[in-house]
């Protein structure tokens, strides 16, 4: 596993006498992108600051590369890291005068700087704006300068506080991916916060889930998004389908469970009689016509119902049909207009058995007991 | 209207002629004035920038003092500067009263507060992110108040035209701790004063046009200074 650069130990934050923030232990790995997502509120920003020595826990201690940081040693841990704010916050000079800031407070020398300096607008695509002053220049590319002012510095770990946030559409659509190379082909060791599951999604290898200040789930982001710990995880994270149902058998990999009448193989292991609760995501559910046969697949769940209710939002449309119980799935405006999917309509909605997840603290117990 | 342009006309002959005396006046005026400034500022921009980042028990206390001290009466800082160098007074020893210091010392009083109070709101204008941005780049406290500082700038500069327009222009506190001696502590506005009740309404206008100069050729330095490089 790769070494931990930065790491937080019973930490705690509180404002008149209440937690807002309570963490145990997190570990920050070399290389890796961690997300922090939750709600508004939820700490996260809180975290971000004590994780990059900008607010002092009320208990606990940050670790930078395996020594406590005290106060001595704070400002030169903080000059291994860089922090991007969901506002670009820049100084009133040039485009290149707020790229070197940071160099120059540790006294880099003018060649280094400015050899950095070319580079880094470079990959963030913002050369031409090099003797520009900040104030003219959009919310795109004032956060592109605030991210290569960031960059240039060449951090041991990157903090990115809801660094999109602030952005339109188009300008966060096309910062997006251009970071996420970055990230990838430098291997930066970044902590970014968001609010935003689907920027989690884009960029991070981990993913911690936090909620009232507490960390509900920490787990890779694929675990995070697929098999959430509870329903509110479950519910932030984007699993639309959540039911209840009873386990019926469990043979040959597969557990079959009742759901509201409909029985629905699932490759979660649960015993036999046990209730449980199940997390479908939207985009692993596929809706074909029942007019047409349906071919023999792999995929084991094939429910008929009508479409109870079709809703157009970004990045896909959401579509809830009635199998019994209300199952979301989303497909894209495409599908709609070439399927007809309207209100009323009869379609039959189709997931693997992998699609479906036990949510809850009972499916980490479910995952290492062995079925009877 | 005729007294308003012959004594203009006759100011300007004057001015023209180069009477020693009145470029004297007009160079103390200068120096007091812009060394009361210039200690100011040690003092104000410091002080205000302390009060804008630091919270301690008494602040708004402090800080209430300070807005109230940007509106000192200078007969009252006159009064209080003579009270204190007064030979039995606690610095009468020093014996600095009716001396260019003295006028200094209570110039001071007057700007140091009004510096100080620019600085204080110049500084708290610029947002808590900001400097927490600052320090999140890897600034040091005192590089991270330099660059606040700098960002503050165009507010600062007025706080350096309000300060020196405050003492150059002000005369009760110079004539009560000057005492308005020939030669010695004799200003622009304890000249004018002077001259005025004496019905030299020709000495005095050419003494009025030299302040105005004087403070418009200060005011337009410093708004060059200011306006440098903020074009839209």
């Amino acid at each position: 596993m790769a070494p931990t650069v930065l790491e937080l130990a019973g930490v705690r934050v509180s404002y008149a006498a209440t937690d807002a923030l309570d963490v145990p232990a997190l570990e920050v790995r070399e290389g890796e992108v961690l997300a922090i997502i939750g709600p508004n509120g939820s700490g996260k920003s809180t975290l971000l600051r004590v994780l990059g020595l900008l607010e002092r826990p009320t208990r606990g201690t940050v670790s930078f590369r395996g020594r406590v940081v005290d106060a001595a040693g704070a400002l030169a841990a903080r000059r291994r890291m860089a922090v991007v704010f969901q506002q670009p916050l820049l100084a009133d000079m040039t485009v290149a005068g707020n790229a070197t800031l940071g160099l120059s407070f540790r006294g880099v020398t003018a060649d280094e700087c400015e050899s950095r300096l070319g580079r880094w607008l470079e990959r963030l695509n913002i050369a031409p704006l090099r003797d520009q002053r900040a104030r003219t220049l959009s919310g795109g590319e004032a956060q592109r300068v605030a991210l290569a002012r960031a960059l240039v510095l060449e951090p041991d770990v990157l903090l990115l506080d809801e660094p999109f946030s602030g952005l339109d559409e188009p300008s966060r659509a096309a910062l997006l991916p251009d970071l996420a190379a970055i990230l990838r082909a430098d291997r930066v060791t970044t902590v970014l916060v968001s609010h935003d599951r689907g920027e989690a999604l884009a960029l991070a290898d981990r993913v911690a889930v936090l909620m009232g200040g507490r960390i509900r789930q920490l787990d890779e982001t694929a675990r995070v998004f697929h098999a959430p710990v509870s329903e509110e995880v479950a519910r932030f994270v984007g699993v639309e389908t959540l039911v209840t149902g009873r386990v019926l058998s469990r043979e040959a990999g597969l557990t079959v469970v009742d759901v509201a009448g409909r029985k629905l193989e699932i490759a979660a292991a649960a015993r036999p009689g046990e209730e449980v609760r199940l997390g479908i995501r939207p985009e692993d559910v596929t809706l074909m016509l029942p007019t047409e046969t349906i071919p023999l697949s792999s995929a084991r769940n094939q429910l008929g119902g009508t479409i109870a209710r079709v809703v157009p939002s970004t990045p896909g449309t959401r579509v809830v049909v009635d199998v019994g119980f209300p199952l979301v799935a989303t497909v894209t405006a495409r599908s709609v207009a070439d399927l007809g999917l309207a209100e009323g309509v009869t379609i039959t909605a189709v997931f693997k058995a992998s699609a479906a997840h036990l949510v809850g603290p009972r499916s980490l117990v479910a995952g290492s007991a062995r079925p009877p | 209207m005729d007294l308003l342009l012959g004594g203009v006309r006759q100011a300007v002959a004057l001015l023209l002629a180069g009477d020693g005396e009145t470029w004297a006046i007009l160079w103390l005026s200068l120096v007091v004035s812009g060394s009361a400034t210039l200690i100011s500022l040690a003092m104000g921009i410091p002080a205000g920038t302390a009060l804008a980042l630091v919270r301690f028990p008494g602040r708004g206390l402090v800080v209430s003092a300070v807005n109230a001290g940007m509106g000192l009466p200078p007969v009252v800082v006159g009064l209080l500067v003579t009270l204190v160098l007064w030979r039995s007074g606690p610095l009468g020893g020093l014996e600095l009263l009716y001396t260019p210091a003295a006028i200094i010392l209570a110039q001071v009083v007057i700007a140091a507060p009004i510096v100080a109070g620019m600085t204080l709101a110049a500084v708290q204008q610029i947002p808590r992110e900001f400097r927490l941005q600052l320090l999140a780049l890897g600034a040091s406290r005192v590089q991270m108040v330099w660059v606040v500082l700098r960002e503050a700038r165009l507010p600062m500069l007025a706080a350096v035209m309000a300060g020196f327009g405050g003492v150059i222009s002000e005369i009760g506190a110079s004539l009560m701790v000057g005492g308005n001696i020939k030669g010695q502590t004799r200003t622009l506005t304890t000249a004018m004063v002077l001259e005025t009740g004496k019905g030299n309404f020709d000495v005095a206008i050419a003494l009025s046009i030299l302040l105005l100069v004087l403070v418009f050729l200060v005011n337009w330095a410093l708004t060059g200074i200011q306006q440098r490089g903020t074009g839209p």
